[in-house]
Parts: C-alpha cells; structure tokens; sequence
C-alpha cells in the first residue's frame, strides 16, 4: 500500500506546523520522517493516520491524503486501515495484554467479528511474532519499556493494517533496548513488509534502520532518498548538519569565486592529514589534540590561516604511522567538500592530488576554479 | 524480575530507615497530638451521636424510627439523594469529559460554573431557587397551577409546584452536590490524556466503544468515589434543602431537617437517633470506599504474584 501527501499544511494557531508539504511513500517501504523537535514530522504522521486533518484556506484546498492512489482524506482514522504506535505507546491500562492486543478485533461490529477463538489464536500469535509469549495475562504496568513497545506493536498489527505508522518508537527507551529494538523492528519489517512510516530525531536511528529517510525541518521536506543519498548528497546545508558529524568552516580566502562569506562543509572522515608543505589542493594545520580511544583516532586542528578548529578522523593504523605530535603543523586534506556559495550547492572531490567538481545548480557565469 | 520483587519487598518491609527516625520524644509528642485531637474532634461527638441516642434503651430508639414522620423523613432523603446522584453522576461524567479531552472557547468559565456549588452558601443557593420558582419569583407565576388555558392537556389543572414541596429539594441538592463528580474526574481525566482515546480511534472503535472501554474504566474508581462523596453530602445536605423545603413534617422533611425539628422539640433522644441512622450512613460510605480501595489493590498484588509466579517456575 503506497501511501501519497499532497501539499498539505497545517498551523496549530500562528504556528506552522506544516507548509505545503507534498510526499510519497512506496509500498512495502520503511521510511523515516526525520528532523528536530518542532519540524512538523509528528504532524505530518498525524495526519497520514487521520488523527489530524490538513487546513484548509479559502483560496487554497485542503491537501490530500492517497493510500494506493485512492483518495482517504475524509476516511475516518478507523477505517483507514492504519496501525499507529504511540509515543508513549498509550497502552489500554485496566487491560490485560492479551485484551489490549485484541481491543482491534474485538470492537468490530458483530457481523465482521472473528470468533472469540479466532481472536484467541490471533493473539497467541502475535504475542510469540512479538517474543512476548507467557506475558499475555499481564497488565501493561508490569511491563518494561521494551515490552510495553512491543505490545503496542502487536495492538496496532491485530488488525492487520495495511500501513504502520509509529511515531518517535524508541524514544523512551534506554540506549542498549533501544539498539536491540531497532534490530528487531527491521528484522520485523523483512518478515511482515507493511508499508512502515516512522517518525524520529536520531538521524544514527533513520540511516541505520530505514529504506528511505525523509529529512524534515521547519514545516518542510529538505530532503529526502535512501540513507547513503542523503548522507553523502545532503541537498542543503541543514541536511549536512543534521545528519552526522560535520566540519564547519568559511571556505579559503584568496580562492577565485570564494567571496569569504561562503560555507564550506566537510565530514571528518573525509579529512586526510599528511606531513609536508601546504600543496596545490591542502592547507595548514596545527594538532591541538589527538584522542585515540575508540575505534578511529580523532583529530582536534587549528586552521593556521584563520585559526578555525576542526575535527578529523582517521583510522587507527595510520594515526599510528603518523605519529601526530601535540603543536606540530601539519599539511590537511580535504577529500571531499560541499561548499554553499549563496545558498547554491558545489561539490569538490580531490581523488590522487586531481580536483573534479560537481556543481548542481552551479553556473559558469560565477566563475569556475578550484575550491582548495 | 524475581530480584526486583525482592527488592520491593525489602523496601517496604523496611521502609522506617534509621536516619528517617525521629528521637522517641518527638514521636510520642506528635502522634499523641494527633491522636488526641481525632479523637477528641472527630471520635467522642460520633460516639456521642450514638450514645445519646440509646440513652433510653434500644426500645426507645427504634421507636424514633417507627413515627410516620421519620419514615416519610427517611424516605425523602432517599428519594433526593436516588434522583439526585444519579443526575449528577451522568452532568460531572459529561462535564469533565468535556473539560479534560476537549479544547472550546469558554472552557474556563464552565470550570468556574461548575465550582460554584462549592463558593455559594448553601443557604443562598436555596434562596436562589426560592426566587427563581417561588410563587412570587421569577418563573414562578408562569408554573402551571389551576387553570391555564395556553398550556397542554396534561398540564392543564396540573398543580406542579416547586418551592415547598419534593421538586424543590431536589433541585437544590442537584445544585449543592453538582462538583462532586466532576472535580473528582477532571484531574485524573486530564493526567491520562487522550492518548488512550486516540488510540482505540486508530484501532477501529466508534465513539461510544472508546467511552464506555476505555475512557470510563479508566476512571472508574475516581467515579465511585465522586459519587460516593456526592451521595454524602445529598443526604446530609441541611441549608439550601432548609430554605426551599417549608418544613412540612411527613411531606417535606428530610433527615436532617427532622433531626432538627425533634431537637427544637427538645425531643433529644429522637433527634440523635435519627441522626445516628445518618452518621451510620456516611460510616458505611466510607468502608464501602476502602473495602472497594482494598479489592482493587488485592486484585493487582494477585496479578502481579501470579505473573513472577510465572517468571520463577
């Protein structure tokens, strides 16, 4: 079941919350909406589900809301056909788990109600799809938080939706059940391949667990593709922040077409340190601090033209033939760059001492040349 | 699990932690306080009701009963409290519904509304009815009596009068004991939230599933206890029931006002024998409410046991 967004908006009193937003979600698919607090994407989940409607303006129509090309936007939550976990999973709290996972079936009207047997079985099912066999006489009370999830997961699935949506799913948990929980949930997905969307602000959670990741801040879409294309492609400079470690920096003076008000953006992995001279695509350095605990050394340095720190990361073994002194200058580059001039996206790539540019969007009439 | 249960229980069995402990002085001093003035505001005039009430022998207190004009007493104030509790049950389930899960323009003021009950003297309430539906009052002149031409065939001849007679008293206890309920159910309504709700929306239930299977058992105890407090004080209720009542013995009377008739009579005995059948009233109320606290916890500690009983074998 694909799952389509037509410019929706949506404003909670002067503010917005979603601003004409338009998504597609293909079938069978696990997608994140991802960005910080307040971007909108709770809200854009919201009103896939049904839980919200789209605003509506005089001059404008409401957005739509398509499963499988067919227009839901006045289809009732309930009959959507959508599985929702909560935040807070919102666990029935005077149910047990067996009732709360067969509350779906249950509230069916009679006519289209399996049979108390029916519904039996479904929940032994579920409850050992979940690894929660045994628990089902609990009360939610008695549950950790990763089997409160996992129940909840299993309410939502009882009905065999033909979405699932889930809204921040390991929020509130602790780091390791987290981990353990993401494992699952995909290894979940490659079984029962509902066309999942799931809303987080853990861009490690996003890359690591979804298909497509749909990057989201203020009331809109940066961007959105598979893990690897916004990681390495980020289509703006929100994007390359948000997602994962990243340099900062005004990119070099004295370079054609670099106005010294330009961004320059690298990931510290994609720093190289060498000794030697400043060549034709490098620059200085100072070592202001190497930390070699952890599975890659990091590299604290001091740009000596303008003094601006930045960090890098290189692999063990070559940390250790480097034999980085603390206060030493050393000769730095960068392999790969993303430079927004105004706003517009330029890429550099330095492979064996060769610069190649790629410049979406870049026009020659700004001048061409090289950027380190 | 197991070790958490153990924990639990060593916590509690020795929750009194030394460097929690007072010296012995303190304690004597404040728990003899407090024990003295319970007992001496609360136990001896309750005991007292009762005392004074049998000083004649259990032939003259039940004799107090047998009058004509206690039965028609007692049997007022159940009626009251029958219409009245049952009204106000379903007005403060509404309401609070309302409030807690529901954002509207006025919202505020109907909080107020509903808290008013409590500022109003009772007395004022009564007069407030006194001169809305007395024979002189606002609406009074306009309730059917004798012969009114412009109104229906049934009402016509009808004589429905309010003040100093049944309706009246009802109408003012409805008023009086109105906040009971629903000030008991706003703050656990409002600490749940509606994600529940949302919840069972997603899942397929209509709106009277949602209600009645999760948003009424999940506040089922915060219910029975409004509504245990609400019946209290609809068949204590003394000022606002004074004021409208008329205190026309047999028709008009609840227990309260003939107690305080028999009293005025300086029929003592009588007086504290009826109000003892009332103080038995709220006594039964309040282990009614911890016989019904007690089960709950029971039937959770049998859950919680059986399910490490699980865990264990």
């Amino acid at each position: 079941m694909s799952i389509e967004v037509k410019n929706v908006s949506k404003h909670f009193g002067s503010f917005t919350a979603l601003a004409g937003v338009s998504l597609k979600v293909e079938s069978g698919r696990l997608t994140a909406l991802l960005g910080p607090s307040g971007s909108g994407k709770t809200t854009l989940l919201r009103i896939i589900a049904g839980l919200e409607f789209p605003d509506a303006s005089d001059d404008r129509a409401a957005g739509r809301v398509l499963f499988h090309g067919e227009d839901v936007s006045d289809v009732p939550v309930g009959r959507r056909g959508v599985g929702f976990v909560f935040q807070h999973y919102a666990l029935f709290r005077h149910m047990t788990v067996a009732q709360n996972i067969a509350f779906g079936l249950t509230v069916r009207p009679r006519s289209e109600r399996p049979n108390a047997k029916v519904i039996a079985g479904r929940v032994e099912e579920l409850l050992q799809l979940m690894q929660l066999g045994g628990l089902g006489g609990r009360l939610p009370d008695q549950l950790s938080g990763g089997q409160r999830q996992r129940v909840a997961l299993a309410r939502a699935l009882a009905v065999q939706p033909k979405v699932l949506l889930l809204d921040e799913p390991f929020g509130a948990l602790d780091a390791q059940v987290r981990k353990d929980l993401r494992r699952w949930l995909r290894s979940l997905h490659e079984k029962i391949h509902v066309t999942t969307v799931f809303v987080t602000h853990d861009q490690e959670e996003a890359l690591e667990l979804a298909d497509e990741v749909v990057v989201m801040n203020h009331a809109k879409i940066e961007q959105s593709g598979a893990p690897q294309t916004v990681y390495d492609r980020p289509a703006s400079p929100f994007v390359i922040e948000f997602l994962g470690n990243v340099n900062r920096m005004a990119a070099l003076a004295g370079k054609p077409n670099a106005t010294g008000k330009d961004v320059l953006y690298v990931r510290p992995h994609d720093v190289d340190i060498q000794r030697g001279q400043a060549g034709e695509h490098s620059l200085l350095a100072r070592v202001l601090h190497v930390f070699s605990a952890g599975s890659y050394g990091r590299i604290s340095l001091q740009r000596t033209d303008n003094g601006e720190a930045f960090e890098a990361e290189i692999a063990r073994d070559r940390l250790l033939d480097l034999d980085l002194q603390q206060g030493e200058v050393v000769s730095v580059l960068f392999r790969h760059v993303r430079l927004f001039p105004k706003g517009q996206l330029y890429e550099a790539d330095v492979t064996n001492g060769q610069l190649s540019e790629t410049a979406p969007g870049y026009r020659p009439a700004h001048g061409s040349g090289e950027h380190i | 699990m197991a070790g958490n249960v153990s924990t639990l229980v060593y916590v509690a069995k020795h929750r009194q932690r030394r460097s929690l402990k007072d010296p012995l002085w303190v304690r004597v001093l404040l728990i003899g306080a407090a024990l003295l003035f319970v007992g001496l505001f609360l136990l001896v005039p309750m005991a007292s009701v009762f005392a004074e009430g049998l000083k004649k022998g259990w032939g003259a207190y039940f004799a107090a009963f047998r009058d004509p004009d206690a039965l028609a007493a007692i049997r007022l104030t159940l009626l009251t409290a029958g219409i009245a509790v049952p009204l106000n049950l379903v007005f403060g389930l509404a309401a609070s519904w309302a409030i807690a899960k529901f954002e509207f323009r006025g919202k505020a003021l109907l909080i107020s509304l509903i808290e008013l009950p409590f500022a109003v003297s009772p007395v004022v309430s009564g007069l407030v009815y006194v001169l809305l539906f007395g024979a002189q009052g606002w609406w009074g002149p306009y309730l059917p009596s004798g012969e009114h031409p412009w109104l229906g065939s049934w009402l016509n001849g009808q004589d429905i009068q309010v003040i100093f007679a049944v309706p009246g008293i009802v109408l003012a206890t409805i008023f009086v004991t109105f906040p009971f309920v629903a000030r008991e159910l706003i703050p656990i309504m409002q600490v749940r939230g509606n994600d529940e709700e949302y919840a069972a929306l997603t899942l397929g239930a209509n709106g009277w599933q949602t209600f009645f299977r999760v948003t009424l058992p999940n506040v089922k105890w915060g219910l029975f206890y409004g509504v245990i407090l609400c019946n209290a004080r609809a068949m204590g209720e003394f000022g606002a029931v004074s004021v409208v009542s008329g205190h026309i013995r047999g028709l008009t009377n609840t227990m309260p006002l003939h107690v305080e008739i028999l009293y005025n009579e300086y029929n003592i005995q009588a007086a504290f024998a009826v109000a003892s059948l009332l103080t038995l009233l709220a006594l039964v109320t309040l282990v009614l409410k911890n016989l019904v606290e007690w089960r709950h916890r029971r039937v959770l500690e049998a859950a919680t046991a059986s399910t490490t009983r699980q865990f264990i074998s």
